[in-house]
């Protein structure tokens, strides 16, 4: 599985990388580098944010409400301010929140990721590792939860902890508790790769010998076992990663999601779609199109990645 | 009978690869009568499946007929298109794969199967149709055929679905059946009575048969003559008795002595030197030479020899040097 | 084959009874289940009537059980945001649903299939492409996405579709039905669309790979050595063998229809059960919420075992592998 040690001893990480078959297959598929390099624009657009946005749209100092429905690219008839975007109702500059709400779709996305990797891959090892009821019981339970669409899990969850939350609390925590509905319903595909990977690794020699060693058995599960079984796990990771952000969306536009005071572009386009027939599109149809540009995109890296890499997991 | 079943001339199948164009049939010319069982027997990658796709036009692109003729019945048929060769195929020519597991359509029954066959070509009625299928059936051997004619194929043993895969080639009743392999896929004891129901069935009728396959042993009990093929052409064709007893090419010679019986008592296996030639990789003139302990000069140059019924591909032929230490074929 | 059956039903009853585990729990613990089912009009005897009847101070798996009693009886408790009972909120919006999704599932599934086998069959030529590459767009878009564009096209641009509402409906029975006014079905149009779009194309490409790789078959091949037509081959050949997988997966489309539906309800403000359910998520009104999973999990449930059985009638080899052979 790993390549002869004395070959790229020497080469950096990025040396390796460059020459790997995966990068080679890469740089040949025009689909794959062009989303690439739009993922890319998009995730520094995103990350610098305050850096280029013009404005800061939710900053209330910055807003001015004269300037509110100017349409793109043309001065607003009382401030003389030009929009590239135009501005929503409350004057806000368009493509500052498109910038801003990329950021709260990211962040999400590879926040809810992160949780269902870690609380898959803990629940993965543990019912390997100790089977018995306790892998019956955490796998029966992964059972159930699949017959269901996650992002109905997703909304569920959400729901319920919407209600057990203070009313005062509930626009601060909307993020979070979006973090945690959209890894909770999540979590299932990590643990049954992690749970498959970990009851080969068990009966192999190095756990054998650690066991007889008197290594606790958490040790064993995170130092011995966990880097044997990270690799499939990176590649549904990547593609979790597409489906998270477009769950994210998809659960703000619904009003499940990010509240209009931290909008993700999907709370954007839900904010617009009530302005279309009063003549302002472009308050849905920049949120929309972005969203449509990186879901594409992600999606169409996510494709070839699963692609190229499927061959050499057999 | 005058005319013979088949006839093929000089037939060359080309495919282009990237290293360049492969020819897995080069110059093969036999003729086949009717009653007649001719062997075509070869190593694996010699080309003797893809000269029986040819003849029924089953050929997948970028395989294609490149040169020669087939005459089907006295009517040429190489450069027969789509509908023509649909008609042909299972009416005039029958076919027999090696696998009869995956040759029958799992979902349907064996009784349709027929059916449908029949009805495609046949101008009868559905009635007689199920009528003759159950008549098939019967014919090749099956029990109780008219209540399995139901039956799916998965219900029948490899050799009971193989004497179906049979009745479905002679349904139609073809003048020519291409046999690719038809016992390679079955068990020892299963294979003669395959075999000598083929044998059985296409003397009966006139059929003339085909029989691919790299096994002498079939060669010997079920063949009236037989052609050997190596890297794509034809070393030697002839009657059975004569090619297995006293061949004339070198490659032919060694093969019949390679066989364990004619190994007999001298110690250790007989072998021919060396491989067959990729077919991307034949050698000029003889495609023989490399491996000939009799090649001379003229051998190694083109032009390649040909053979013809009664004489082998070779400059120098074995005539009058009989193996020694038969067994009888 | 009975035993077969008796097991899945075993198998779905159980994970029912999880669900309703979980619908009691949110039901009893999440809010007051007395405000969960009496609503705010009520006098302090139906409180101690319900008290009683609920059990409160019963263990926990009494609850569960009077809870489950309930249910099964249709009793869901009363809505918060509109304080009628549950179950009639809902047996007024699934008309709405069950139509949508009945009509989407329904092009989904002819146009999947079609185009599925018409790349399959034309696999190098230009329009195959064309479908190919749309198919994957449909693939990546959001569903919301998608409606959210055909509606600025179609009804704000072009002005030619609603873009809210289910337009005229008529009563037969109880049954309110929109397939039957001009108007119902051209409301019916851009949901349908929205809703079927993902399905078709996961079926189209399902349904391709499929045929594709039953056409390599040998049984195909043989089928045309015996002279069978190109139509025979590819129809009654091998179009049959590639539904045999494929139907399980429609069939558990279907289920996910009902569950996307959620989405395109909420784009299109289609009076449907979805639209209710995430109104009830925003209002938290928990009785909705609860009645909501439970009845969708005994349709998905549902639509699992009866695809599962329905497989069995389909594969004969699996008819005789399941019943020891003969």
């Amino acid at each position: 599985m790993s390549d002869t040690p004395l070959q790229v001893k020497g080469q950096s990480r990025w040396r390796q990388a460059a020459q790997s078959d995966l990068f080679y297959s890469f740089k040949r598929s025009p689909v794959a580098v062009i989303s690439a390099v739009v993922v890319l624009v998009l995730v520094l657009a995103a990350v610098f944010a305050p850096l280029i946005a013009p404005t800061n749209p939710f900053d209330p100092a910055t807003l001015n409400l004269m300037n509110g429905f100017t349409p793109p690219m043309q001065p607003n008839a009382f401030t003389g301010q030009t929009f590239m975007f135009g501005t929503d109702d409350q004057g806000r500059d368009v493509f500052s929140t498109i910038l801003y709400g990329m950021r709260i779709s990211l962040f999400v996305g590879l926040a809810a990721v992160l949780f269902a990797m870690v609380l898959g891959i803990t629940l993965g090892l543990i019912s390997g590792y100790v089977g018995g009821w306790v892998e019956t019981i955490i796998m029966r339970t992964a059972d159930v939860q699949l017959t269901f669409p996650s992002i109905l899990v997703a909304m569920l969850i959400f729901g319920v902890a919407k209600g057990v939350t203070p009313v005062e609390y509930r626009d601060q925590m909307a993020i979070w508790v979006l973090i945690l509905a959209i890894g909770l319903s999540d979590w299932v595909q990590f643990a049954r790769v992690v749970r498959g990977a970990t009851l080969v690794e068990k009966n192999k020699e190095y756990v054998q010998a650690a066991r007889l060693i008197g290594r606790r058995p958490g040790a064993i599960m995170l130092r011995h076992i966990l880097p044997n079984v990270m690799s499939p796990v990176l590649v549904i990771a990547t593609i979790s990663l597409a489906l998270a952000i477009i769950a994210e969306a998809t659960l703000s536009f619904l009003g499940v999601g990010a509240p209009p005071t931290q909008p993700s572009l999907g709370t954007l386009i839900r904010i617009g779609q009530g302005f279309l027939f009063s003549g302002e599109w472009w308050i849905l149809m920049f949120p929309a199109l972005t969203l449509l540009l990186l879901a594409l995109s992600v999606n169409l890296l996510g494709d070839w990645l699963r692609d190229a890499l499927n061959p050499r997991l057999r | 009978m005058d005319t013979p079943v088949l006839s093929i001339r000089d037939l060359s199948v080309a495919i282009p690869t990237r290293h360049g164009v492969v020819r897995p049939v080069d110059g093969v010319s036999y003729d086949i009568s009717a009653g007649e069982i001719l062997g075509v027997v070869g190593e694996s990658g010699a080309g003797k499946s893809m000269a029986g796709n040819a003849v029924i036009g089953l050929l997948t692109p970028p395989a294609h007929i490149s040169k020669g003729e087939i005459w089907l019945n006295g009517r040429r048929i190489d450069q027969a298109k789509g509908e023509a060769m649909r008609r042909l195929r299972g009416k005039e020519i029958g076919m027999v794969f090696q696998d009869p597991l995956t040759s029958l359509n799992p979902l349907l029954s064996i009784g349709d199967q027929l059916t449908e066959t029949m009805l495609t070509h046949l101008p009868i009625s559905a009635a007689e149709a199920r009528r003759r299928a159950v008549a098939a059936l019967e014919e090749v051997g099956i029990p109780g055929a008219a209540e399995r004619v139901n039956s799916y194929p998965h219900e029948f043993s490899g050799g009971m679905r193989q004497r179906v895969v049979i009745a479905l080639a002679l349904c139609c009743e073809p003048s020519l059946v291409i046999a690719d392999e038809p016992t390679t896929a079955l068990d020892v004891s299963v294979q003669a009575q395959i075999i000598s129901l083929l044998k059985g069935l296409c003397r009966d009728r006139g059929t003339a048969v085909m029989l691919i396959t790299h096994d002498m042993g079939v060669i010997a009990e079920a063949t009236d003559r037989v052609a050997v093929m190596y890297a794509g052409r034809l070393a030697e064709i002839g009657a059975v008795q004569e090619v297995l007893t006293a061949p004339e090419h070198p490659y032919t010679h060694g093969l019949m002595a390679s066989t364990p019986l004619a190994s007999l008592g001298k110690g250790r296996l007989h072998q021919i030197p060396g491989a067959m030639p990729r077919l991307d990789a034949v050698p000029e003139g003889c495609a023989f030479h490399p491996r000939c302990p009799y090649a001379t000069d003229q051998c190694r140059k083109p032009p390649a020899p040909i053979a013809t019924d009664g004489r082998a591909a070779c400059w120098h032929p074995l005539i009058d040097k009989p193996l020694v230490n038969q067994e009888g074929a | 084959m009975l035993a077969f059956i008796i097991r899945r039903v075993g198998q779905s009853l159980l994970v029912l009874l999880m669900v309703g585990l979980v619908a009691f729990s949110m039901f009893r613990f999440v809010g007051d289940p007395i405000d969960n089912m009496l609503g705010q009009e009520r006098t302090a005897e139906d409180i101690d009537r319900l008290r009683a009847q609920l059990g409160l101070d019963q263990p926990f798996v009494v609850q569960y059980y009077k809870f489950l009693e309930s249910a099964v009886q249709g009793n869901f408790g009363i809505s918060y945001r509109q304080g009628r009972p549950v179950i009639d909120i809902l047996l007024e919006r699934a008309p709405a649903t069950l139509e949508l999704a009945a009509v989407s599932g329904f092009f989904a599934i002819l146009f999947g299939i079609a185009f599925g086998v018409f790349t399959a069959i034309r696999r190098k030529g230009a329009l195959a492409n064309v479908i190919m590459s749309v198919s994957l767009i449909g693939v990546s878009l959001p569903t919301f996405l998608v409606g959210v564009l055909l509606i600025y096209l179609f009804s704000v641009e072009l002005g030619w579709l609603p873009s809210f509402g289910r337009g005229d409906t008529v009563s037969l029975g109880a049954w309110s039905s929109g397939l039957f006014t001009e108007s119902g079905l051209k409301a019916l149009i851009l949901p349908s669309i929205t809703l079927g779009l993902y399905q078709m194309t996961l079926i189209m490409r399902l349904v391709r790979s499929e045929m594709l790789e039953v056409l390599r078959q040998d049984y195909i091949r043989f089928a045309r050595a015996r002279g069978l037509r190109d139509r025979v081959v590819n129809f009654r050949h091998a179009l049959k063998n590639t539904l045999v997988p494929v139907v399980t997966v429609i069939g558990l489309q279907l289920g996910s229809i009902i569950a996307f539906a959620i989405i395109t309800e909420t784009v299109f403000q289609w009076p449907g059960a979805g639209l209710l359910f995430i109104n009830a998520i925003q209002f938290v009104d928990i009785p909705v919420m609860a009645a909501y999973l439970m009845l969708i999990s005994v349709m998905f449930v549902g639509i699992n075992l009866l695809v599962d059985i329905l497989y069995f009638f389909i594969d004969p080899r699996l008819r005789i592998e399941r019943s020891g052979g003969h």
